[in-house]
């Protein structure tokens, strides 16, 4: 599945680098690389509280470092199974 | 200040020139006509919408005025597509100044030192029955001696305003029209004989007419998703609002989204100091006037160009790699971008240049109050990576990017060139070997690119907000800011 993080200014100011990073680490101990393609996006039009991130055509939006694990559940490791 | 902004007026428009404010008009009316796509039926309306009464407020006549009008339009929408340089000449425009070279003014006064006479070599100088001196144009080759030690400065130099401009000297008289000439195997398209022709008879083509199409076609996103990349010398422009307005501005008029080209900037500085540790000796090649000078006028320093592209496309590469769709518009102060965007290596990524003057155009011609707006927000770049828009900038990154990267014991000796005339002289060292430094930072423009003749203003106080916005950054350092685009991971 293709992971976007938006690095838009607007949620790099708000912690997308962190979003990031873990993303990366999450793959990488789940050894997910061949599954999860993580790429960049530009501003996903909804620059609301926290970081917006598109898994597949679905848009969640305030992404942050407390609610980064149930999310990559919900929408990644729930999904892939 | 607030109530001030509060009222986006005509008048709060700022202009250098009363030359940039008439292009800004033609380029609003075309962007006008383009947007409500009137623009062929229009098309000699312009004229008389710019050109207004009986009385000719600048040439002999109001039809005069008008033919040239005429001429800017065509230069606002794309100029003589047969010309491959992206600055021409307007020839109707042009008022043949005169090219008289060294004269002796009325200021002389007969003084008995004669040192005009003893100075000049060729025994041009000769005096009347008044003692006043007099330079004989037959023996005259305008080495300016005369001028310099002249005690009351009575001697000038008559140059046409463009020719003195053109410090690679590309400009001459057309014998035959009398009009100003540009040598396309010389012009690197720098600009500075656009903002200096006192007739704005020199301009650079503009391409707004394209970047209009792509707002429509991509319809606010919904097509194809549109980017603006913005050079980081914005911050010293549009001194009637707040930059965040201004990127809420050109989101407004469809961008979809606003990215630094300093966070280009940012890999290629880190790119560039790996290069330079590797080579040993390196020139930038972020300036685009500056490569295309190297490239014609010193060609055994070629291979010494980094390889690196300019932040422009650097920064278009990474958004392309993630949004193939995507379509990208750089908007900047700089008139060699435009030629830049054609080149082999920069096309796949960059789909059309505006300069700062265009996008003012633009905004104004959809009536959108700037300072009205709500501010956006525009960061990704370190300081390291806006600082590149003013001269020593690019160079003070690249010392940041070899600490960054562990190469402290490279000894790096930049020399930052302020303008093409330094340029020149640092590469003429280097191409006898006789330069002491292993890094040549260039910049065609003054001051770096807040001098590029596509700037909306330029004061002396524009460094200092260069440097205000570059302390601004969220990212402190250049590997922060690189980090997630797969440069230089922690």
């Amino acid at each position: 599945m293709k992971v976007y993080v938006c690095v838009g200014s607007s949620c790099h100011l708000r912690g997308s680098y962190d979003i990031i990073n873990l993303m990366k680490k999450n793959i990488a101990e789940r050894q997910l690389e061949d599954k999860v393609e993580l790429s960049a996006a530009f501003c996903l039009g909804k620059c609301t509280d926290g970081v917006s991130v598109k898994f597949e055509d679905e848009v969640v939006c305030g992404v942050n470092k407390e609610n980064f694990d149930d999310i990559f559940s919900e929408y990644v490791l729930n999904r892939l199974n | 200040m607030a109530e001030q902004n509060a009222k986006p007026t005509a008048k709060l428009r700022k202009f250098d020139t009363k030359v940039q404010y008439l292009k800004y008009k033609v380029l609003r009316e075309v962007a006008r006509h383009a947007f409500d796509d009137t623009l062929v039926e229009s098309f000699n309306d312009i004229a008389k919408v710019i050109v207004t009464g009986r009385k000719p407020t600048m040439r002999c006549c109001i039809y005069k005025e008008r033919a040239i009008i005429g001429e800017r339009i065509k230069m606002a929408t794309g100029g003589d597509r047969n010309n491959p340089n992206v600055i021409e000449v307007i020839d109707i425009a042009c008022d043949e100044c005169p090219v008289g070279g060294y004269i002796v003014t009325d200021n002389c006064r007969g003084c008995i030192a004669h040192r005009c006479e003893d100075v000049c070599k060729r025994g041009a100088i000769t005096f009347d029955e008044n003692q006043k001196a007099h330079i004989d144009k037959e023996k005259c080759v305008n080495c300016g001696k005369c001028a310099e030690v002249c005690p009351y400065s009575a001697i000038a130099n008559y140059r046409r305003p463009c020719e003195r401009a053109c410090k690679i000297k590309a400009i001459s008289m057309n014998e035959e029209t009398k009009a100003a000439q540009i040598d396309n195997s010389k012009c690197i398209s720098c600009g500075a004989c656009v903002y200096q022709c006192p007739f704005g008879a020199i301009d650079d083509k503009s391409y707004i007419l394209d970047v209009i199409k792509m707002i429509k076609e991509s319809d606010g996103g919904k097509n194809f998703r549109l980017y603006a990349v913005v050079a980081p010398s914005i911050s010293s422009q549009f001194s009637y609002a707040k930059l965040g307005q201004v990127i809420t501005a050109i989101k407004r008029l469809g961008f979809s989204s606003v990215v630094e080209a300093a966070w280009g900037a940012d890999m290629v500085a880190y790119k560039e100091a790996a290069e330079l540790v590797e080579k040993g000796f390196l020139t930038s090649s972020c300036c685009p006037a500056f490569v295309s000078y190297v490239q014609k006028q010193f060609p055994t320093l070629r291979d010494n160009i980094s390889h690196n592209l300019s932040p422009m496309a650097e920064i278009a590469r990474y958004i392309k790699e993630n949004d193939p769709t995507g379509k990208i518009v750089f908007i900047g102060p700089c008139t060699a971008k435009k030629m830049e965007v054609k080149l082999d290596t920069v096309k796949p990524y960059v789909d059309s240049a505006l300069t700062f003057e265009e996008l003012q155009a633009l905004i104004d011609s959809r009536d959108i109050p700037i300072a009205e707006l709500e501010e956006g927000v525009l960061d990704n770049a370190s300081y390291y990576g806006r600082i590149f828009a003013r001269c020593g900038g690019l160079s003070d990154a690249v010392a940041e990017a070899l600490k960054e990267q562990g190469a402290e014991d490279f000894d790096l000796k930049p020399i930052s060139c302020d303008g093409i005339e330094e340029c020149r002289m640092a590469l003429l060292k280097a191409s006898k070997n006789v330069l002491p430094c292993n890094f040549i930072e260039g910049m065609a423009c003054t001051g770096g690119c807040i001098g590029g003749p596509g700037c909306l203003t330029h004061g002396p106080k524009d460094k200092n907000q260069v440097d205000a916005y570059g302390k601004q950054a969220f990212e402190k350092s250049i590997t922060d800011a690189i980090s997630v685009t797969g440069l230089g991971n922690k």
